[in-house]
């Protein structure tokens, strides 16, 4: 004998008769993720508070000389603000959180769920999407209190390289979580943002990095989303270049991630 | 399909780096049944499971779960198979009661939320957040997370570890009622007593292969009938003790000062052996009769050599 569920009244049919939805697992899984992090005080630090205080810092101290090719400071920084504030969700927070899940087994345990492996990687990326989107309305009302004037023409093609540089480290965060240990990932996940907030042309363009590493920037998916959202805010162009670096990456991770990552 | 099992498993091979941890491993779960895997630890239990659950690719033989393959239909098989995982796979940020609403979430009629806190007594921490939690508590939300979704079977891991004796019983009689309903039961454990509460079916695995199953009480059957447990100083010379015996009846120093005698226990063996340690000058601190445990016949079939 079996011992399917009595059938509930006001649940439509679905493929799987004891499953939910798609739509309100994915939901559920999003709404699930964005929580984790937005509750958490550390991921809160690295992911809002200092991208606000980076933008202060730089806008108002004049400890670093930058060439802003005639625009205000202001309007020059907080594109690259709002880039490596993508790259702290969608990579720092997002491989940590993702290591420690996987060797606690809470990968698996929720991959053998209804929700299934396809449903906890959705609601991850559009958790992200979420959070990020709680980053981009912070520092967005903090830079226009600093005097920002984004170019309203290039708002909806700021959106569409935000999409693009998340689905890049969102890839990035998921090889790293997937192929080393936690303790490792936490370690090379926080050194690689210093290491390319710094020299990856993220908030300082690559233009004005020294020698040879101006070149090797404009090809890291860092330089390429950073070049990206100062080109759409500041001009209101969407650069092809970074557009191809930017899909390049993500395909070329998602198919690392798909083939290295370790449930176990 | 009434008749046909809920779990089969034939011929499961598993390698590690070349070494075999299950090794032509062959399984059957019936619904409204407990089939208990029984065995040491590093016997293969856990790759077992894992590989019924989806997780693991199994490197020969064949897995059916409810008449299907884990592998390539799990889309089908999720909403319909519960699991509880050994190491818990409970999120640990966020408080035990969200959790379990969680899971809850991606079933279209889970069970009834409060009825199953209940029942697990897991209303006096649902506002903890999970890493605050004892093991014997995280078990049994990982338990309620693995029948939320009304499964038809559940793979339980260890499911009582780190539990103490009320929660125990709590988790043995949800299984018990699972059972009831018709659902399909398969739990790993060491625990003798767990197996011979619980199961209807056991099955003993040691290194990756099964080397014994059947009913409880078939397994009992096979072994000798009463056993003989003495506890006396160690090393005493057991060469008196066996003349006196006789043949039909097996005595062992199970342990330093631990002996065993089994087979047609009778009162002139009790007499046999408190003479013998008279004449040794010896004091037993304990001396109990009864009939062989599943725990004996496990350790018949599995050795006494610590892994």
């Amino acid at each position: 004998m079996s011992a399917t569920p009595a059938p509930v009244a006001d649940t439509a049919p679905t493929a799987h008769p004891g499953a939910a939805p798609t739509p309100r697992r994915v939901l559920a899984q999003t709404a699930f993720e964005a929580r984790a992090i937005l509750r958490n005080g550390e991921q809160l630090l690295v992911t809002v508070v200092v991208p606000v205080l980076v933008l202060v810092g730089l806008t108002r101290g004049t400890f670093v000389e930058l060439d802003t090719g005639g625009a205000s400071r202001i309007d020059f920084l907080a594109p690259g603000v709002l880039a490596l504030a993508v790259m702290t969700t969608s990579f720092t927070s997002q491989a940590i959180a993702s290591s420690f899940d996987r060797r606690n087994g809470v990968l698996r345990l929720l991959s053998t769920t209804p929700l299934g492996r396809g449903g906890l990687l959705a609601g991850k990326v559009l958790g992200v999407l979420v959070v990020e989107l709680v980053q981009v309305l912070v520092i967005g009302v903090a830079a226009v209190l600093l005097g920002w004037r984004p170019d309203p023409a290039g708002i909806p093609l700021a959106v569409v390289a935000v999409v693009l540089g998340t689905a890049a480290f969102t890839s990035l965060a998921m090889l790293v979580a997937g192929t080393l240990r936690a303790e490792a990932v936490l370690a090379v996940a926080n050194l690689a943002l210093l290491v390319l907030a710094v020299a990856g042309g993220v908030v300082v363009p690559a233009s004005s990095l020294p020698g040879p590493l101006e070149h090797v920037a404009l090809l890291l998916p860092s330089g390429a989303l950073g070049e990206a959202m100062r080109e759409t805010l500041l001009h209101g162009v969407l650069p092809p270049w970074s557009v191809v670096v930017l899909l390049g990456w993500t395909a070329a991770l998602g198919w690392g991630a798909g083939r290295l990552f370790r449930w176990h | 399909m009434p008749d046909s099992p809920a779990l089969e498993v034939r011929g499961l091979v598993k390698r590690y780096g070349g070494t075999a941890v299950v090794d032509g491993l062959d399984l059957v779960a019936r619904h409204g049944q407990v089939t208990a895997v029984l065995g040491p630890n590093g016997a293969g239990k856990t790759t077992t499971i894992e590989c019924c659950e989806g997780l693991r690719t199994p490197d020969e033989g064949t897995v059916t779960v409810l008449g299907l393959d884990p592998r390539t239909q799990a889309r089908d098989l999720r909403p319909r198979v519960g699991v509880m995982l050994q190491d818990g796979g409970l999120p640990t940020g966020i408080r035990a009661a969200e959790m379990l609403a969680h899971v809850a979430r991606m079933y279209a009629a889970p069970r009834d939320l409060g009825e199953l806190t209940e029942r697990l007594g897991l209303g006096s921490f649902a506002r903890t957040t999970v890493r605050r939690l004892s093991g014997g508590q995280r078990q049994r939300l990982a338990l309620a997370a693995a029948v939320v979704g009304r499964p038809e079977l559940v793979f339980l891991d260890e499911p009582s570890a780190g539990m103490d004796p009320q929660a125990r019983l709590a988790v043995w009689e949800l299984v018990r009622e699972l059972r009831a309903e018709g659902v399909a039961v398969v739990l790993t454990t060491h625990l003798m007593d767990e197996a011979e509460d619980l199961a209807d079916h056991v099955v003993v695995v040691d290194r990756g292969r099964v080397v014994a199953q059947g009913s409880v009480a078939e397994l009992l059957t096979g072994a000798d009938d009463r056993t003989l447990h003495l506890q006396a100083p160690a090393g005493l010379d057991l060469a008196p003790l066996r003349t006196a015996l006789g043949d039909g009846l097996s005595v062992a120093e199970a342990a330093p000062g631990t002996y065993v005698v089994a087979g047609a226990v009778e009162p002139a063996t009790v007499a046999a052996v408190t003479a013998w340690l008279a004449q040794a000058d010896a004091l037993a601190s304990r001396l109990t009769v009864g009939r062989s445990t599943l725990e004996d016949v496990f350790l018949d079939l599995t050795g006494r050599d610590l892994r």
